[in-house]
């Protein structure tokens, strides 16, 4: 058996969560909803996070895109995502949702624009 | 000009506020905006966060703007960019500066005050020193960095939990620099417990709780701090002290609402919170002029400044249409008690009263297991329990407005009882 007490991070209500692992199965408790369960098993077998950072921006009156990974990636691989996202470039205009890195990692998550940037020139 | 509505602060406070009063059925609102564009402070909350309680899922600060400012452009409601009020007398005349239109007056039925807040500096919290480069607040690194792309250090220190301290944190160092702790006075973070699991925990940057920053170390550019630990009479523990080398302070010490204007329409303020006295409606002293979001009290939540702010919207409407008439109805006061510092709203109307009414309050402590309880004249009305309470999480109680309404009740108040372990 064992067992691990978590802050549930899905929403910022933050419920302090314990769960237990016993014969391969978990039980959880102290979530106040399904999404605490979920994030907590899959904290204890493969934590994940929405990385929301910002990548370079010509032709706006800004001179960074807000963008964030459409679903979360591995913890692991967080350093690996943001090293590829700092290499790139964009346009204005843009549009919140709009693709800027598609499947990045092979992860079958996209980086997408968190805002929408009017075109300056 | 002659607006129905005016709305000052284009923030998510006053976004909500001005489409919700539109939706009730006035049009003619205008709303003003300092800044180059309408959002407010979630232009540069890149982080994801926003929004579960009202849009069901998670955004990001930009994303639950932009749903705001859609919606606002939507409606064909007016609004001026970089223009700054600088003036709202008590009948509603407010004046206003922009680079294109020069000075203007404006005449308004009903005025929403929705400025936010802003940072407490390093001088509100007074440490020794001169002013060498590198010490910012951590807004104005977000704003930075966030916004503009620049990175204002390699190693850094953060003074203060709270959550743009927290988010600063893992900000900085996704993008690469150093972040080597965390140092907080009070024996308990100011933020978000999430923002300490996914900001600090999950980077391995040390939380230094019941410590201070005694010394900063400098040439023309800092070059270390020196911390000492604190006792629960938050004076420093002689011998405790340790050094860490950076180059950058970045404080994240609290935020203060941004109030100055709502002084000169002589609106009257609470000590504690440092914003707006106001009624169930968000209504200030001064009749016709109503307070919502960062400007009233600080939110750690954008979803409640949402809820708070349609009510304004809402009851600003009621009042250009002539719904309200005094306040010769029945008056509650609102009283924090043990545990509580403040509670939002501080009177309530029952003549106006919706179906629920919700009170907005912050506890002093962390408690792990505590009930509220509410009293009306002494009578208990209602407890709820909770698991975990804490200083930095705004709580919303809500309860029935059949229980206080027609009872002729003066006083309400709410207290934390802890459990007895
Ligand atoms: C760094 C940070 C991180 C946060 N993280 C989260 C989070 O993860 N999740 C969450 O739900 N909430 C979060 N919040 C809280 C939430 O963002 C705020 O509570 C919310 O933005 C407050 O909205 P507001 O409209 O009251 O104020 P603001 O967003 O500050 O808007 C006020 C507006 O008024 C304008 N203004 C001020 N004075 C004048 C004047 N004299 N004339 C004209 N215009 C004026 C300003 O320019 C500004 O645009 C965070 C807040 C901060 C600061
Ligand atoms: S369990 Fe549900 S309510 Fe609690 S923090 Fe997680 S997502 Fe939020």
């Amino acid at each position: 058996m064992e067992t691990k007490k978590l802050t549930c991070i899905v929403c910022p209500l933050g419920c302090h969560v314990e769960i237990t692992k016993n014969d391969g199965t978990f039980n959880v408790t102290g979530n106040k909803c399904p999404r605490g369960e979920k994030y907590a098993i899959e904290e204890m077998t493969n934590p994940t996070r929405v990385v929301p950072t910002t990548v370079v921006i010509k032709n706006a009156s800004l001179s960074r895109l807000p963008v964030k990974t459409s679903k979360p990636v591995p913890k692991k691989d967080i350093f690996k995502v943001m090293e590829l996202i700092n290499q790139v470039e964009v346009e204005a205009p843009i549009k919140t949702g709009d693709i800027v890195i598609e499947n990045i990692l092979g992860l079958n998550v996209n980086i997408v624009a968190t805002r929408s940037m009017k075109s300056v020139i | 000009m002659k607006y129905d509505i005016v709305v000052i602060g284009g923030g998510p406070a006053g976004l909500a506020a001005a489409v919700e009063a539109n939706k009730n059925g006035i049009k003619n609102i205008l709303v003003l905006e300092r800044d180059r564009e309408l959002g407010g402070i979630l232009q540069q909350c890149i982080h994801n966060g926003f929004g579960l309680h009202i849009f069901k899922e998670e955004l990001t600060g930009p994303e639950y703007a932009e749903r705001f400012m859609d919606e606002l452009k939507e409606l064909n409601i007016e609004y001026k960019l970089n223009t700054m009020v600088i003036d709202i007398s008590e009948d509603k005349v407010i004046t206003a500066v922009s680079p294109t239109d020069g000075i203007i007056s404006i005449q308004a039925k009903a005025v929403i005050l929705a400025m936010g807040c802003r940072e407490r500096t390093r001088g509100a919290i007074s440490i020794p020193g001169s002013r060498p480069a590198g010490i910012l607040s951590a807004g104005t690194a977000q704003r930075y960095l966030n916004m503009e792309g620049y990175m204002v250090g390699k190693k850094v220190v953060i003074v203060g939990s709270g959550d743009i301290g927290l988010i600063m944190a893992r900000r900085m160092t996704l993008e690469g620099a150093e972040v080597k702790a965390v140092v907080e006075l009070m024996p308990f973070s100011g933020g978000l417990n999430r923002n300490i699991v996914q900001c600090l925990d999950d980077f391995d940057i040390p939380l230094m709780l019941g410590h201070t920053i005694t010394e900063i170390r400098n040439g023309n550019r800092v070059t270390g701090v020196s911390v000492s630990k604190v006792d629960e009479n938050l004076k420093v523990v002689e011998g405790t002290t340790f050094d860490i080398e950076c180059d950058t302070i970045l404080f994240s010490v609290g935020l203060i609402p941004e109030n100055e204007l709502s002084l000169k329409a002589g609106v009257e303020l609470s000590e504690v919170t440092n914003g707006a006295v106001v009624n169930e409606s968000m209504e200030t002293s001064v009749p016709g002029i109503f307070a919502c979001g960062n400007v009233l009290h600080v939110h750690d939540l954008v979803d409640y400044v949402t809820e708070e702010s349609r009510k304004a919207g809402r009851f600003a409407v009621k009042y250009v249409k002539g719904e309200i008439n005094g306040d010769k109805e029945n008056v509650i006061d609102t009283k924090p008690l043990n545990g509580i510092s403040y509670i939002v709203p501080q009177k309530l109307r029952t003549a106006y009263l919706d179906d629920n009414v919700s009170l907005y309050m912050r506890v002093r402590n962390v408690y792990e297991k505590a009930t509220f309880v509410i009293k009306a004249d002494g009578e208990i009305i209602k407890e709820i329990k909770k698991t975990h309470l804490a200083p930095g999480e705004m709580e919303r109680l809500s309860i029935k407005t059949d229980l206080i309404k027609n009872r002729n009740i003066s006083e309400l108040t709410v207290e934390v009882v802890e459990e007895v372990k």
